[in-house]
């Protein structure tokens, strides 16, 4: 079911058709590099394994990074994960990207709302200083609107603060 | 139509010439029959209210359904307690006819109420009431009788309540009065939400937008006529003003932000204060309606959000994460950097002046728990009325003696609903709505 969803998903891409693509970054599944093993051997075109697809950008790069409570400074290992957005998207001109940022519970919404837009701003500055284009980026915080655990722990807690980068084929954001 | 309740016709004019008001005091409130809400030992008084008498048999239901949303506003404050019909001794069958005052002594009423309902052969109804107090055997303020269509019926007895409450402890009326709000269906990964509002007490409730998009904290204009709120209509978080009779909606606020958010209406309307978000960065700014003009308040790298005027509009409250985590400031409506007024343990939010301005109402966060509390407006005197898992963003009844709030519980079943508590911390109760529902906001007193 999710692989099949993923699938269709990097189809949509291929097409080039102007809508975005995992729109909301929620519903594409949190896989980490599960959407292997589409094929046997072979890369099949527009699946995690084939580099430019965005499958691959969400999943093998991944297509999201998490921040502490109350930060939107960036981890080792979210700059990797980032690094590698950039290096994707300097590799695939033809993209643009929406970048959410999102907040816990734990939190008054507008302060949450101020913090899921810093944290995808760290996230746009980032990406900028590894030569990705300011004019390929836009960014919008969904504050605590929008998470993608629904537990009250911190086991969730830490899922949903996060940033998603939402690829949209075409150019100009 | 939705907007109906907008526009009722409701005329009040005082009874005169009644022979049981001869000799009445229209002023001061008996010294005996008073209601002190932040008196610590207070317990509440024992009331009466007899069905009122139907004056035509067309009004026999509408008498009863007045008497109770009537006797519904004053048990609800927590300030009052009905004696049971059923426990009554006398029986009010003509409004003018003297009051036998032993027979409520009797039954340990220490107020009274009766009124009479009319329904005129246009479909207009008349409502007239009085007040006694039992104990002193006297009428508490004159007599006062409302005119008004049929399907304002709640509002006039809103409006009778309102007077009996206003008489007796003092305060400013606030039950004839709608609160904006948000619905909330759905699982909590994908809530759907749309501005509702509805009379104080749940009735009435009408929707003003789908459920197409994010909406977020609405706020009355001063009139009523107008809801600021923020919503993603655009894909992007934007301040928006929908008119509430027509519905007709605009986006307000600068091209250049990347995020508008968390707007309130001065107090005499003409100004906006609201956060807005440019390369990560949240701000506080005013705009003039009139004239679009925008001036920016705050520049500082911290976070700057969640204002709201002062009663006369010269300053504002706001909150920031300066200091290193948020907490509450106190500025000139003009800008400049404030001043901290709150200095507790934990963290502060969603600051609410109180338009009697003698507290601010906030959201605080320690020790992994919501609560809702109030303070001087110079930050002393903090007192803390709730406590939960998540209590958040507080509303200003138009009398200043009541709080509504978000209270949303936890876990992936998680839903918010909306509270109400007096300023001293007591009568705590969940306020009627159709569904879950988030972010009131009170609006004025009606008219």
């Amino acid at each position: 079911m999710k692989t099949t969803a993923l699938l269709l998903i990097a189809a949509l891409a291929l097409t080039g058709c102007g809508n975005r693509l995992g729109q909301g970054g929620d519903g594409s599944g949190d896989g980490f590099g599960n959407g292997a093993g589409a094929g046997a051997g072979g890369i099949v075109a527009g699946s995690a394994n084939d580099p430019t697809s965005v499958a691959y950008f969400q999943q093998t790069i991944g297509d999201r990074v998490l921040f502490a409570v109350d930060q939107s400074s960036l981890s080792s290992e979210a700059q990797a994960t980032l690094a590698g957005q950039a290096q994707w998207m300097n590799s695939n001109p033809s993209y643009t990207a929406l970048i959410e940022g999102h907040a816990d519970e734990q939190g008054t919404r507008s302060y949450n709302l101020a913090l899921g837009g810093r944290r995808a701003n760290a996230v746009r500055d980032y990406l900028i200083s590894q030569g990705v284009s300011a004019d390929r980026l836009r960014t919008i915080s969904y504050g605590k609107e929008r998470p993608l655990q629904v537990c009250s722990t911190e086991a969730c807690y830490s899922q949903n603060r996060r940033s998603v980068t939402v690829l949209a084929a075409g150019a100009g954001v | 139509m939705f907007n109906v309740a907008f526009f009722r016709r409701l005329a009040v004019s005082v009874l005169m010439g009644a022979a049981v008001l001869a000799g009445s005091m229209t002023t001061p409130a008996s010294a005996e029959l008073r209601i002190v809400i932040r008196d610590p030992n207070l317990s509440p008084m024992p009331f009466a209210v007899p069905t009122f008498v139907a004056r035509n048999p067309a009004a026999t239901d509408l008498a009863n359904d007045i008497t109770r949303v009537i006797a519904a506003d004053l048990s609800n404050t927590g300030l009052f307690r009905e004696i049971p019909r059923d426990a009554h001794v006398g029986r009010i069958d003509s409004f003018d006819a003297p009051i036998q005052f032993s027979d409520w002594t009797a039954i340990n009423s220490r107020a009274l109420i009766t009124g009479s309902v009319l329904v005129e052969g246009d479909g207009r109804i008349v409502v007239q009431f009085r007040l006694y107090d039992v104990d002193a055997g006297a009428p508490l303020g004159e007599g006062l009788q409302f005119v008004g269509t049929a399907d304002g019926w709640r509002r006039m007895a809103h409006k009778v309540a309102d007077a009996a409450y206003s008489r007796i402890t003092g305060e400013g009326p606030y039950f004839d009065s709608r609160v904006v709000f948000v619905s909330e269906v759905g699982p909590k990964d994908a809530r759907q939400k749309r501005i509702g509002v509805m009379d104080y007490d749940g009735a009435n409730v009408q929707y003003l937008t789908s459920s197409d998009s994010i909406v977020l904290a609405p706020r009355f204009s001063p009139d009523g006529s107008r809801i600021i709120y923020t919503g993603y209509e655009s894909g992007f978080p934007k301040v928006t003003v929908i008119d509430v009779a027509s519905l007709a909606k605009r986006t307000v606020g600068g091209v250049d932000q990347n995020m508008s958010f968390a707007p309130r209406f001065s107090p005499d309307g003409s100004r906006v204060v609201y956060s807005a978000e440019v390369a990560g960065n949240t701000d506080l700014y005013l705009l003039d309606i009139g004239s679009g003009s925008q001036t920016r308040l705050t520049s500082a790298p911290s976070i700057e959000t969640a204002p709201d005027f002062s009663p006369d509009g010269s300053q504002i409250v706001f909150e920031s994460d300066r200091s290193g985590a948020p907490q509450l400031y106190v500025m000139n409506a003009a800008g400049g950097e404030g001043t901290r007024i709150s200095f507790g343990e934990g963290r502060y939010g969603t600051p609410v002046w109180s338009p009697r301005n003698d507290f601010i109402a906030f959201t605080k966060q320690n020790a992994g728990r919501f609560h809702i509390g109030v303070m001087r407006t110079d930050g002393s005197e903090e007192r803390l009325l709730t406590g939960a898992f998540l209590d958040e963003g507080p509303t200003w009844a138009p009398n200043g003696r009541v709080v509504m709030f978000t209270r949303e519980t936890a876990g992936a079943n998680g839903a918010p609903a909306l509270y109400t508590v007096d300023i001293s911390g007591r009568n705590l109760q969940r306020a009627a709505t159709p569904a879950a529902a988030s972010d009131p906001a009170w609006g004025p007193l009606l008219r």
